[in-house]
């Protein structure tokens, strides 16, 4: 195990947070808000912290899968409990486990909240909130490699442990390259919606607000309805833009280059499209009958569906009052998630697209007892070992699902309520049915289980495996005789 | 002509044989001494040992006067090379073997860039051959020009079909086929006809189609088209895989049972409509669970003719399927004709034919600098010219319908960057097109000889 190279990584990213600690800061100079202090002196302390732990010099630069893994966690928790530290300073959220809670839910791009009242809280504080969800969003290690000159072609491993998808490629040949170029698009349609929602005439701290949760898929809310009491032109912007976010990174990348039809050509980002689509229809003829008439049906049905797909979770109207059809439909489109490379969570499309196709291949295999079959994706033969870890990642997938339904249970809530619950956090959503639906909020949970819960939106985020590595003795006793 | 041939395989052998016959001077060229040597001594023929791609060599064989070079070593990459430098040495037209799948979508690339005349993959035109087989019934006699590439398929018309009595307006108009009728034997005359032409019953119509229209044209006409529903195939070689590209799209299903299992995964991942079967078809048993006893073709196609052989008996015993068996070796092919094996393929044989058949298209446009290659076809009574076009002309850019072309000829296919397409009035010509003309005048010499 190279500890030495794990420090140096936990240091620069509490060094990076540091600098995001800015973004509150300066909006607390603007509306005069005293919260913005704590940031201040959180985010120094964060800095010489950082600084002293990463600046050893001589660190080993040859690292593997498992510390990659372990690296990407860890780095993910510390950046959420220097992140949650604020929140508790300034008394806006006092209990630890909640300010946690909050962070997590944050930084994982879940968008689930515990405050019974989001509109009480400061400009600074709901800034800060909102702008996790950005970093989180296309991952803080990501940007990380963006910045950072580190040499070796060993980053691969922290890019592929903290990027969603079963299978993880590079752009162009250089890594440093790939992590600019994510960025830099990320960066671009954040700056096009935002530009977009003044046009629509949001106001500008709610523009900004509402993009950052948009870009990460993330759905913190500023208000206690969410985007419930926008216009229609600026829910419109936001369900386009959401399931923009929710489509591979990739696509654009093609769109930006020489062959563009490509783009349109990936299996994973027609079967979204395909979905989305699907799910519209369906839902807007099952809730017509809800609204005055069917265009508001049309956009409150592509709105959650964008953005319960993609794991945003804002919401424009509680569907946990829709016909029982609409809210299955829900339930599917949590599991599912969004395109692989992109910043949503959940299991994935292009998971899903395998498993039915592993399904139709065993289906083949009792027709033709000696057939053979192989599965494509674009084409192209997907390799056995990649088979075998999807099956493996859904297999893990139900095993922590059911536990945490599990420890769960101790609240004796209803079952809806607990399904849920898990499903928005596991799938890092923000809202679930019953009790947690979209008007509802986490509080009515103990601290216990808030913390299951801020587990599973690590291990959502994150793809399971680096959260349960960093948990596994055996990553931690490699190397340790030397 | 001069034609050196390098390379003294079974194919290189059984083309000199054929072309030395036929009055060519023939100069072989191999690194093997005493296959050169007893090759010269049996054929009245000149031999050279060396490498067939050096300078050296092939100016030793006399590259600089020759007409042909023909490439058909074991190694696609050596043959290629060969042609590129025979081509710079001095050589007016070169053919290579080109038998990896993986070059084959480069053919027409290679065509222009490397000034091919003509490649040759034996698998795939072994396939061809099978899958000509297995598409259309036997009421359908197939002829082919224009390097193998362009099918004519004669159809005779009897009392009582739809065709009778209509002129071939009527026929385009009513049957709606995207097919071209170039000529028509009535008696024992040739006839090319043109839209007022009416067809009478007994006439034997010979139609150039794509094999998706022909199949159309077929089915409107009334003539039972429908070859075979599907096929398996008994081994997972190149040409079986060949063979299933080519009958897939029309929409025969493919089955193919391979023993290893590593080629069953490659097949799988080439072919995703196929269904591919890891089996050893020598076991009775796997080929009864994949229902050989209803399927309506078998084709075997292993790596050993005698398996072959046992595997078409077997078939033909218990189905009454079309059974196409694949033979290496050509030997003993009289005692293997007396079995009832169905159609037999002999894939090195078709590659020489291909080979001879075109150098006898070049021999007879010899004289000529404008013909490309002459084909004679219908029994011999019409010809089929291909002219290419060298740069642009009054006849390029306009359509055909805007052309005056003569009475008695026709425009049967046009082939841009290696493909065939089957012209229609609004069809036009372009450079670097080769042009097919079917026509009953003789002495064409140029493309403008089709023009009033």
């Amino acid at each position: 195990m190279n500890y030495s190279i794990i420090l140096y990584i936990v240091g620069k990213v509490m060094m990076l947070e540091s600098a995001c600690f800015l973004i509150p800061a300066v909006t607390s100079l603007i509306y005069g808000e005293h919260e913005g202090m704590a940031y201040l002196i959180v985010g120094a302390v964060s800095a010489i912290i950082g600084y002293l732990i990463s600046s050893k010099k001589k660190f080993e630069n040859v690292f593997f899968a498992r510390e990659g893994f372990v690296m990407v966690a860890l780095s993910w928790i510390v950046l959420s409990v220097v992140g949650a530290i604020p929140f508790v300073l300034t008394g806006e959220i006092p209990n630890m486990v909640d300010a946690l809670f909050e962070t997590v839910s944050g930084f994982t791009t879940t968008g689930a909240s515990i405050l019974e009242d989001v509109e009480s809280l400061s400009h600074t504080s709901l800034i800060w909130r909102s702008f996790t969800h950005w970093v989180g969003g296309m991952g803080v290690i990501v940007l990380l490699l963006a910045i950072l000159p580190m040499a070796g072609g060993y980053n691969m491993h922290l890019m592929k442990a903290e990027s969603p998808g079963p299978v993880v490629g590079k752009l162009v040949p250089r890594l440093r390259d790939t992590a600019k170029i994510l960025y830099l698009i990320y960066l671009a349609m954040t700056v096009i919606e935002f530009v977009i929602l003044l046009f629509v005439k949001m106001p500008v701290f709610d523009a900004l607000c509402i993009t950052f949760g948009t870009a990460g898929t993330g759905g913190f809310g500023i208000k206690a309805d969410s985007l419930g009491s926008y216009s229609y032109a600026i829910q419109v912007v936001v369900t386009v833009f959401m399931i923009l976010f929710g489509v591979n990174f990739n696509a654009y990348f093609l769109l930006l280059g020489k062959h563009k039809k490509d783009a349109f050509k990936i299996e994973e980002v027609r079967w979204y499209f395909g979905i989305i689509f699907a799910a519209i229809i369906i839902i807007t003829i099952n809730i017509r009958g809800y609204f005055e008439n069917i265009l508001t049906a049309l956009n409150h049905a592509a709105f959650q569906v964008g953005s319960i797909i993609t794991t945003t979770g804002y919401s424009t109207t509680d569907f946990d009052l829709w016909p029982q059809l609409s809210r299955n439909v829900i339930i599917f489109l949590m599991m599912c998630g969004a395109c692989a490379g992109s910043t949503g969570g959940g299991i994935k499309v292009s998971r899903i697209i395998v498993m039915l196709k592993s399904v139709f291949q065993e289906i083949g295999y009792y027709i033709h007892p000696r057939g053979v079959k192989t599965i494509k994706m674009d084409g192209k033969v997907l390799e056995k070992p990649v088979l075998t870890s999807i099956r493996v990642f859904m297999l893990t997938y139900i095993m922590i699902y059911v536990i945490s339904m599990f420890l769960l249970s101790l609240n004796n809530f209803d079952f809806e309520t607990n399904f849920t619950a898990v499903a928005a956090t596991f799938n890092n959503i923000g809202p679930g049915l019953a009790k947690v639906g979209p008007m509802a909020n986490f509080n009515i949970y103990s601290y216990f289980s808030k913390l299951v819960l801020t587990f599973d939106m690590l291990a959502g985020r994150l793809e399971l495996y680096p959260m349960l590595l960093l948990f596994s003795p055996g990553v931690w006793r490699i190397g340790k005789d030397k | 002509m001069q034609i050196i041939i390098v390379g003294c395989g079974k194919v290189g052998s059984t083309i000199a044989e054929q072309l030395s016959a036929e009055g060519h001077d023939i100069t072989i060229v191999d690194t093997d001494e005493a296959v050169v040597k007893a090759l010269a001594a049996r054929l009245d023929i000149m031999g050279v040992t060396g490498n067939g791609a050096t300078h050296t060599i092939l100016e030793e064989a006399g590259i600089e006067d020759s007409d042909l070079l023909i490439a058909v070593t074991e190694s696609d990459e050596l043959n290629l090379l060969c042609c590129m430098v025979g081509k710079k040495a001095g050589a007016e037209h070169t053919i290579a073997r080109v038998r990896n799948p993986e070059y084959s979508q480069d053919i027409g690339f290679m065509k222009k860039e490397l000034g091919l005349a003509m490649t040759i993959n034996p698998e795939y035109a072994a396939s061809t051959e099978m899958a000509r087989l297995l598409r259309f019934p036997s009421a359908i006699e197939i002829d082919t020009f224009g390097r193998g590439r362009v099918e004519l398929l004669e159809y005779k018309i009897s009392e009582g079909n739809i065709l009778v009595g209509k002129s071939l307006i009527d026929v385009g108009r009513n049957i709606k086929s995207d097919v071209l009728i170039c000529a028509v034997e009535r008696e024992d005359e040739v006839i090319i006809p043109n839209g007022s032409f009416v067809l009478q019953s007994g006439d034997i119509v010979s139609i150039v189609a794509s094999t998706e229209n022909a199949k159309d044209f077929f089915k409107k006409v009334g003539c039972n088209s429908s070859g075979v529903r599907d096929t398996m195939i008994v081994g997972g070689g190149t040409i079986a895989y060949y063979l299933a590209k080519q009958l897939l799209p029309l929409g025969i299903k493919v089955k193919i049972i391979e023993k290893s299992y590593e080629r069953c995964e490659e097949l799988s991942a080439m072919l995703p409509n196929a269904v591919i079967i890891h089996g050893d078809a020598a076991d009775k048993d796997v080929l009864l669970e994949e229902g050989i006893e209803k399927c309506s073709s078998f084709v075997s196609l292993t790596g050993i003719d005698e398996e072959n052989a046992f595997l078409s008996l077997y078939a033909k015993s218990v189905s009454n399927a079309k059974i196409v068996t694949k033979i290496n070796r050509i030997a003993f092919d009289d005692i293997i004709e007396k079995f009832d094996l169905g159609s037999m393929i002999y894939p090195k044989h078709i590659t020489a034919e291909y080979i001879v058949r075109y150098v006898r298209g070049l021999q007879n446009s010899v004289g000529s600098n404008n013909v490309e290659a002459l084909y004679r076809i219908i029994h011999g009574k019409v010809e089929a010219l291909e002219f290419y076009i060298k740069e642009d002309s009054g006849m390029t850019g306009a359509t055909l319908e805007a052309l005056p072309i003569r009475e008695g000829v026709l425009v049967a296919g046009i082939i841009r960057d290696g493909k065939v397409m089957i012209p229609n009035g609004k069809s036009t010509l372009q450079r670097n097109d080769s042009v097919i003309i079917i026509t009953r005048i003789t002495g064409m010499q140029n493309l403008e000889d089709i023009l009033k």
